[in-house]
């Protein structure tokens, strides 16, 4: 069974110690995802798996086997932006942009877990079923992405708007 | 990394073939075992990737919670029957890692991780009892601000670095192993084992072993529980000292207690003597402070940790004083 990256199948490595993140940099040439730490300290590496937010640098790629991946390049099927991308850049979330590949997945995988009402370290009743997504929450979920330009004004500002429009929407 | 094989098990029989080859090692969501591999700290010949194996999470019969080794950490923390019924441990498992990990993690997996040591993960310029016995332990003259006070030994001060564990020691949680000579269960906090001469050896897990599942008892309905952990930034780090604690008051008294620590030993400690000094005595904060002094009586500070002492009584008492306030 091949893997599926923005749609489209994949056959997997023959090696099993190739990462999800080399496999899709250097064998699919989508270099969008981005190579930080590559220890799982600092979220550039983010992508979505089956809409789920996980760290491609700890991933070995033979893992997700059957599994639909999504990278930065494939948030829009027409390669145009996704609100998220153009919030980011209205509110200057980025400035080198090393990270934001990886800020704009993780942010799109939080925005599914508060839909389905995922607490998060900070939820004060943790038995509800909704969460309010206050900026101590956003900061909270995203702690697992890091900025090291010091762009999290922006990049809180950006996500909380799109969040916001799309809950209007 | 150096080569390895990997295969999916498809059913707990078949892992537990695969998982007698030499130097075979069971694969979860990776986030620990990968990095380890990585660094060459870990080198497996064989990985048998046992992410497809029970991750049910299901309210047993006895009113308990079962939950499958496979399951996610965040699949566990969202679940609502952890929520309502076990809050310290979804409070526990949000605290321990990044919703990117947790997303990858295995409950399995999470019990099982290594120490955060950082001479344990310098395989090439430092030495370390753990990774290669005998060798050594430059943590013990070292820097060794993160390092363990309770339980340690000559030959290694390494802490566990796991939260949901802790919260599982103090949810009295046992571990159900299958394994090439059958099934058997262990309590959690029997599980693991303090160094002494041989810190390589971790837990009682046997060689080819495999956690199958986590069983929880009914929790009390009137007790109250949290887990707080102390870390050096608000979010996303591990813990210096983490308190998961289970109390229920009845006037004024302390009808039940359960406490368990982190970042403070080579193992979830579960605080045994504060709770016996607790058990059905006043539930007032002189009571918390004198529990937790008792319970770090015998803490053994290294270099840069002493701090932790303090850390820990305070948190002790901090936590349980909460506790009493919201049940008061």
């Amino acid at each position: 069974m091949p893997i599926r990256i923005n749609g489209i199948e994949a056959d997997l490595p023959g090696d099993p110690r190739v990462s999800l993140l080399d496999f899709l940099r250097e064998t699919l040439d989508l270099h969008g995802t981005k190579k930080g730490c590559n220890q799982g300290a600092c979220g550039a590496c983010t992508v979505l798996v089956d809409g789920e937010r996980i760290l491609s640098c700890l991933a070995l790629a033979v893992q997700y086997e059957g599994r639909s991946v999504t990278t930065i390049e494939g948030l829009t099927g027409d390669g145009g932006l996704h609100p998220l991308q153009q919030a980011f850049i209205e509110h200057d979330g980025l400035q080198c942009g090393y990270c934001t590949p990886g800020q704009i997945c993780s942010a799109l995988g939080l925005f599914a877990e508060v839909a389905r009402g995922a607490p998060s370290g900070v939820t004060g009743d943790i038995a509800a079923v909704a969460v309010d997504l206050t900026g101590d929450e956003l900061r909270e979920r995203m702690s697992g992405n890091l900025c090291r330009c010091g762009a999290h004004n922006g990049i809180v500002a950006a996500i909380a708007q799109t969040y916001a429009a799309g809950r209007a929407a | 990394m150096t080569p390895f094989s990997y295969v999916r098990a498809r059913d707990t029989t078949e892992a537990i073939q695969l998982g007698a080859a030499d130097r075979a090692k069971y694969l979860g969501g990776g986030t620990n075992l990968v990095d380890l591999m990585r660094e060459t700290v870990e080198r497996p010949l064989s990985l048998v990737d046992v992410t497809g194996l029970s991750s049910l999470i299901q309210e047993s019969d006895d009113g308990g919670l079962w939950i499958g080794a496979a399951a996610k950490n965040a699949a566990v923390a969202e679940h609502l029957a952890v929520r309502r019924r076990y809050p310290v441990l979804a409070k526990a498992i949000l605290a321990g890692a990044s919703a990117q990990i947790r997303n990858m993690a295995t409950v399995g997996g999470n019990i099982l991780q290594r120490t955060r040591c950082t001479y344990f993960y310098d395989e090439d310029g430092s030495r370390c009892n753990k990774r290669a016995p005998g060798e050594g332990c430059d943590a013990l003259d070292g820097f060794n601000r993160i390092h363990a006070i309770l339980g340690a030994s000559p030959a290694c001060v390494a802490t566990h670095p796991s939260d949901m564990a802790v919260a599982l020691a103090a949810l009295d949680a046992t571990v159900h192993l299958q394994g090439p000579g059958g099934a058997r269960t262990v309590r959690l906090t029997d599980f693991y084992t303090l160094p002494g001469d041989r810190p390589d050896i971790e837990t009682v897990l046997q060689p080819g072993e495999l956690i199958a599942a986590i069983a929880l008892p009914p929790p009390s309905v009137a007790a109250r529980a949290t887990y707080r952990k102390v870390r050096d930034r608000a979010s996303y780090a591990f813990a210096l000292i983490s308190v998961a604690a289970v109390l229920e008051v009845e006037n004024g008294a302390v009808k039940d207690v359960r406490l368990a620590l982190g970042g403070v030993a080579a193992k979830p400690w579960r605080a045994h003597k504060a709770e016996s000094l607790l058990q059905g005595g006043p539930a007032t904060e002189r009571a918390f402070v004198a529990a937790a002094e008792a319970e770090l009586a015998d803490a053994a500070p290294l270099h840069h940790n002493g701090f932790k002492i303090e850390l820990a009584k305070r948190t002790i008492a901090a936590v349980l004083g909460a506790l009493a306030g919201e049940v008061a």
